[in-house]
């Protein structure tokens, strides 16, 4: 009880403050829960650069806090929690994992607004977010199939969740639509992040023929070693050009800033509501790194093409006729693949070796 | 010269004031060190030591993170007073929440107050049982506990992710890696209200409790104590050292097992293949802190809960990376273990005798 | 054939870090030592190398400063277990926990860095015979420094008298102590030893494997090391065979997914850990159990008596 008196006082105290100060503009305070370190050079580098830009737009109407490493494990919702306490307006947990740590804090915090991203749980106060990572993906794909010589690219892949899964069928399908002879060959290897293990499968996957490397994990070291044995590699989450300057051919980059900045204005604003985004390339969600110019110019034009038509709409990575790898129809001549199938993608496209792990 | 002499008795008064004094040696150190960051030190300590007593929230949450670390440290203690070395309690915790939550996850729609007691069993006997590999190989085999313990952490952590990627994943989900979230019946109930706080801590206080009646009153509490004293000495006192093997390694793996079941049926809610998150090798720290005494360990518990929560909260207040937790714990950790040698031992001055060489 | 060839070098380039770390903790555990700070000094070796080879671009000091980064780092270590007699697999682990966080802190100024790797040592002649050359004399110089290691401490503990002063001490301290041997001394230069070599292994990771820096990225080899050492039954010998099985399943799996086998990648990435374990106890099925006790004072305090 003597706690609670505690807390009331210094409340009325901060209270009486801000109203002698004139009701002072009130600073709008903006959380950020990572997975990972902001040092990753990747997803969680990504999301930080995000808050940096909403620093840099607004400047002293805006405060964030971050916290780094957070498990998606037992601690999340309390650290979710402690940003609320903390007084934030708006909170951002950037990885599907804070799915039911965010809808359980959110319940408790009806005022204060959660960005989720790549979930699909919503709430009143509670919005999703993710990229359609998978248009960068086609367009690599594109270059791929142009670039590799020996047919034969090499897919180093973390764990076989939906995003990961819609990557790679994107990517084969743009390979193969330009180079019907191309083989991929998938690696996995249960981790997001682990630049050793990252490194054991990059030079595996080179050495069984590889020449050009995907990746959709976090570090750079697939570049590193793709610079190290002479090939070519597309980088991931951020411009890598700086660990393969011969290497990289281009990269996806994670494109936060215009997303976050449209929402921290809308809560400053008063217009925030619960959505459900999904951006591309087109809204500047899914960026392409400058193309090297190991590129012929004639791939660069037509991967600038599909870049620019995925942008306006005009295409759909996933457009059928696309059957299942069992061979079952999926999509028929024309038809797009519904955000429902993409969302829960589990199945790979037909013509991909190897089975995707339970 | 400095000697050091071991005491008869530990040294009771000293024994509690060890660690007040390792508390103040660390709060200098850390003082420099956030200075030399530049972060304001007076607010870097408090926020980290005091301020998570303060709320009932951060209590709350200490407590959550406790329970797990005194159950697992329990269970530990026993076998690291034989010499029983159970590097792995991360994965027969995980093994434990494994069993635990798949019985909750088949029995999603069924409802009754036995639910929740069947998957704690389950979860025991699963801990148990990834528990009996390490034991039946050293009794069988002479294999070394110490490998084979961690080596199958790391199997049980892939073993959740695979199950958790596949049969146990939740069909409502999208694919999701992640099991449904556990019902009702199956989640463990609150203490606190409001809070995270579950009834898993009052179990941990009864593991303290009937950890302390055996350790000091069973006969095999001190077969233990022997054991660990003196291997030969054990050899002649009549019972068997595979015996306390089993023993040793079945305590503490249903006990990390049952940690692994309240903390997916408590503060996670469901199946993740984040579960684990070290409480089995936090245990071991908090199991020497505790001096391996039962008292020792849960007041341990609690120090380490809080410098997980107190760091936490200077990353959120003070904008500090996550790896001043992680240099703040350790040097937090080394004076305790330092200054710990003041009840343990008398600090002696003698006059140096002349060096003898040996033939 | 060719790609053995590349999968032979594959496995080796794994194996080394664990080679240097579990060579270093074997010499420790001889000496009684049991120090699970392993995993700690790696990643402040991996840090401390990369540091120093990005500003001196000199790989050599690079090294230097890993093994300095690990030895100061065992010598803490070595005060509070040796002198102040603190438990040893408690101290072991803070030292993990204080590694880990003091070289992310150190590190947040080097992520995003890269360095040119370290590159490999073509021999003249000997490299170019078929196969055997290019899988065991072309790698970097920090490869045949390891193999070199395990020869060394081999040769050290089994025919050298301050070799057989180490293993003494190791099984029976109070024993070597009224001999007059100086346990505490004998410790410390072992536990010196054991955080030069962890260090450098650490520092292969972010010099020559990956030549960049992030926060944990040994990524728990150090804790592998541990398991070698115990698999290898404190031999020198095996420790180099059990760090080559490892870092060879680990690599192999990959290959497998390549090679397009149906089998589930999680399973297969189980496979280093239980394949340690069989082999060990396979292994170890047929000898006598002398020959298996681990050093009879490991984990053991010493305090002087007398």
């Amino acid at each position: 009880m003597k706690m609670n008196l505690r807390k009331l006082s210094v409340a009325l105290a901060l209270g009486l403050a801000m109203v002698a100060s004139g009701g002072a503009q009130a600073q709008t305070k903006v959380g950020f829960v990572y997975v990972g370190p902001v040092g990753d050079h990747g997803w969680s580098y990504e999301h930080n650069q995000g808050r940096l830009a909403v620093e840099k737009e607004f400047g002293d109407k805006v405060k964030t806090t971050y916290v780094e490493n957070v498990s998606e494990g037992p601690d999340a919702a309390r650290v979710i929690q402690q940003l609320a306490r903390a007084g934030n307006d708006i909170i951002f947990t950037t990885s599907f994992g804070f799915m039911n740590p965010t809808l359980q804090v959110a319940k408790r915090f009806p005022k204060v607004k959660f960005e989720h991203a790549t979930g699909f749980k919503r709430a009143a106060n509670v919005s999703t977010y993710s990229a359609r990572f998978y248009e960068g993906r086609h367009v690599i794909g594109l270059i791929a199939g142009k670039m590799t010589k020996t047919n034969t690219v090499g897919y180093i892949a973390s764990f076989p969740i939906p995003e990961v899964v819609r990557g790679i069928n994107a990517a084969y399908l743009a390979a193969k639509s330009v180079n019907p002879a191309v083989k991929f060959k998938v690696v996995w290897v249960s981790t997001w992040f682990d630049p050793g293990k990252e490194a054991d499968a990059a030079k595996a996957l080179i050495d069984q023929g590889a020449d050009v490397l995907m990746q959709h994990t976090d570090s750079p070291a697939a570049m590193q070693i793709a610079e190290k044995q002479g090939i070519f590699a597309f980088g991931q989450a951020s411009d890598m050009k700086k660990f393969g300057p011969n290497a990289q051919l281009t990269s996806i980059i994670d494109d936060w800033a215009p997303y976050y900045i449209a929402r921290v204005k809308a809560v400053m604003d008063g217009t925030w509501k619960s959505t459900d985004t999904w951006d591309g390339i087109g809204p500047g969600m899914v960026g392409i790194a400058e193309f090297s110019d190991k590129i012929p110019a004639d791939v660069k034009a037509m991967a600038a093409k599909a870049r620019d038509d995925i942008a306006a709409g005009k295409l759909h990575p996933f457009t059928g006729p696309i059957n299942k790898q069992d061979g079952s129809p999926w999509l028929t001549a024309g038809q797009t693949a519904p955000d429902g199938d993409l969302a829960g993608m589990n199945f790979y496209v037909e013509g991909i070796e190897g089975s995707l792990p339970k | 010269m400095i000697r050091l002499e071991p005491r008869k008795e530990v040294s009771k008064h000293l024994l509690y004031l060890t660690p007040v004094m390792a508390v103040a040696v660390t709060i200098a150190l850390g003082l420099v060190m956030f200075a030399a960051l530049g972060k304001n030190p007076f607010q870097a300590i408090y926020i980290i030591f005091y301020e998570p007593l303060t709320d009932l929230f951060t209590i709350s949450e200490m407590i959550v993170k406790a329970t797990p670390l005194i159950l697992i440290g329990i269970g530990l203690s026993f076998g690291f007073r034989a010499g029983v070395w159970n590097i792995g309690a991360e994965g027969q915790f995980t093994f434990g929440a494994l069993t635990g939550g798949a019985v909750a996850l088949a029995l999603y729609q069924v409802e009754g107050f036995w639910v929740l007691p069947l998957m704690c069993l389950a979860g025991i006997l699963g801990g148990m049982a990834w528990a009996a590999i390490p034991a039946f190989l050293r009794t069988k085999f002479n294999a070394n506990e110490i490998l084979v313990t961690l080596m199958l952490t790391y199997v049980a952590v892939l073993l959740l992710s695979v199950l958790v990627h596949g049969p146990l994943k939740d069909p409502e989900g999208l694919n999701f890696p992640e099991s449904r979230l556990f019902h009702g019946a199956a989640t463990m109930p609150i203490l606190i209200a409001e809070t995270r706080a579950h009834i898993g801590f009052i179990v941990a206080l009864l593991a303290v409790a009937v950890a302390w009646v055996v350790l000091s009153r069973h006969v095999f509490g001190y077969q233990v104590k022997v054991m660990g004293q003196s291997p030969k000495a054990a050899a002649y006192g009549g019972f068997v050292e595979k015996r306390v093997v089993w023993v040793s390694l079945m305590i503490s793996g249903g006990l990390a097992g049952l940690a692994g079941t309240f903390e997916a049926a408590g503060p996670v809610g469901q199946l993740v293949p984040a579960l684990p998150v070290g409480y089995g090798f936090t245990a071991i720290i908090v199991a020497f802190l505790g001096r391996l005494n039962p008292i020792g360990i849960l007041l341990a518990g609690f120090v380490m809960a809080l410098t997980y929560i107190g760091g936490e909260g200077a990353q959120i207040s003070m904008n500090l990376p996550s790896a001043v937790t992680g240099v703040f714990q350790g040097m937090f950790l080394f004076t305790l273990l330092g200054i710990d040698v003041l009840a343990r031992y008398r600090i002696r001055m003698v006059r140096r005798q002349p060096a003898e060489k040996g033939s | 054939m060719d790609l053995l060839v590349l999968i032979l070098q594959g496995v080796i380039v794994a194996a080394t870090p664990l080679v240097f770390a579990s060579i270093g903790e074997l010499v420790v555990e001889r000496s009684g030592v049991l120090n699970l700070g392993v995993e700690g000094m790696m990643i402040l070796g991996a840090i401390a190398g990369f540091a120093v080879t990005l500003g001196t671009e000199s790989y050599f000091l690079g090294i230097i400063a890993a093994a300095l980064a690990g030895a100061v780092a065992a010598m803490l270590f070595a005060f509070l277990t040796q002198v102040l007699l603190s438990n040893q697999v408690a101290t072991g682990l803070a030292l993990t926990i204080f590694g880990l966080g003091l070289s992310a802190l150190i590190g947040q100024a080097y992520s995003g860095e890269s360095a040119t790797p370290l590159s490999k040592i073509h021999i003249p002649l000997i490299s170019d015979i078929p196969f055997i050359g290019p899988v065991l004399f072309e790698h970097d110089p920090l490869v045949y420094l390891s193999v070199i290691l395990v020869g060394g401490v081999y040769w050290f503990l089994n025919k050298t008298r301050a070799g057989l002063i180490l293993r003494a001490v190791g099984e029976n301290h109070d024993a070597a102590h009224a001999i007059g041997y100086g346990v505490i001394k004998v410790r410390f230069a072992a536990l010196l030893f054991g955080g030069a070599t962890a260090g450098i292994g650490g520092a292969y990771l972010s010099i020559v494997q990956t030549p960049l820096w992030v926060e944990d990225m040994t990524a728990g080899r150090g804790w592998i090391a541990l398991a070698i050492v115990v698999f290898s039954a404190w031999r020198p010998g095996r420790a180099l065979m059990g760090a080559y099985l490892f870092g060879g399943v680990t690599v192999i799996q990959l290959h497998v997914q390549g090679l397009g086998v149906d089998i589930d990648a999680q399973y297969l990435s189980m496979l280093p850990y239980l394949v340690t374990v069989l082999v060990m106890v396979v292994i170890s099925h047929d000898k006598t159990r002398a020959n298996l006790n681990a050093p009879a004072c490991l984990g053991r305090p010493f305090f002087a008596s007398s």
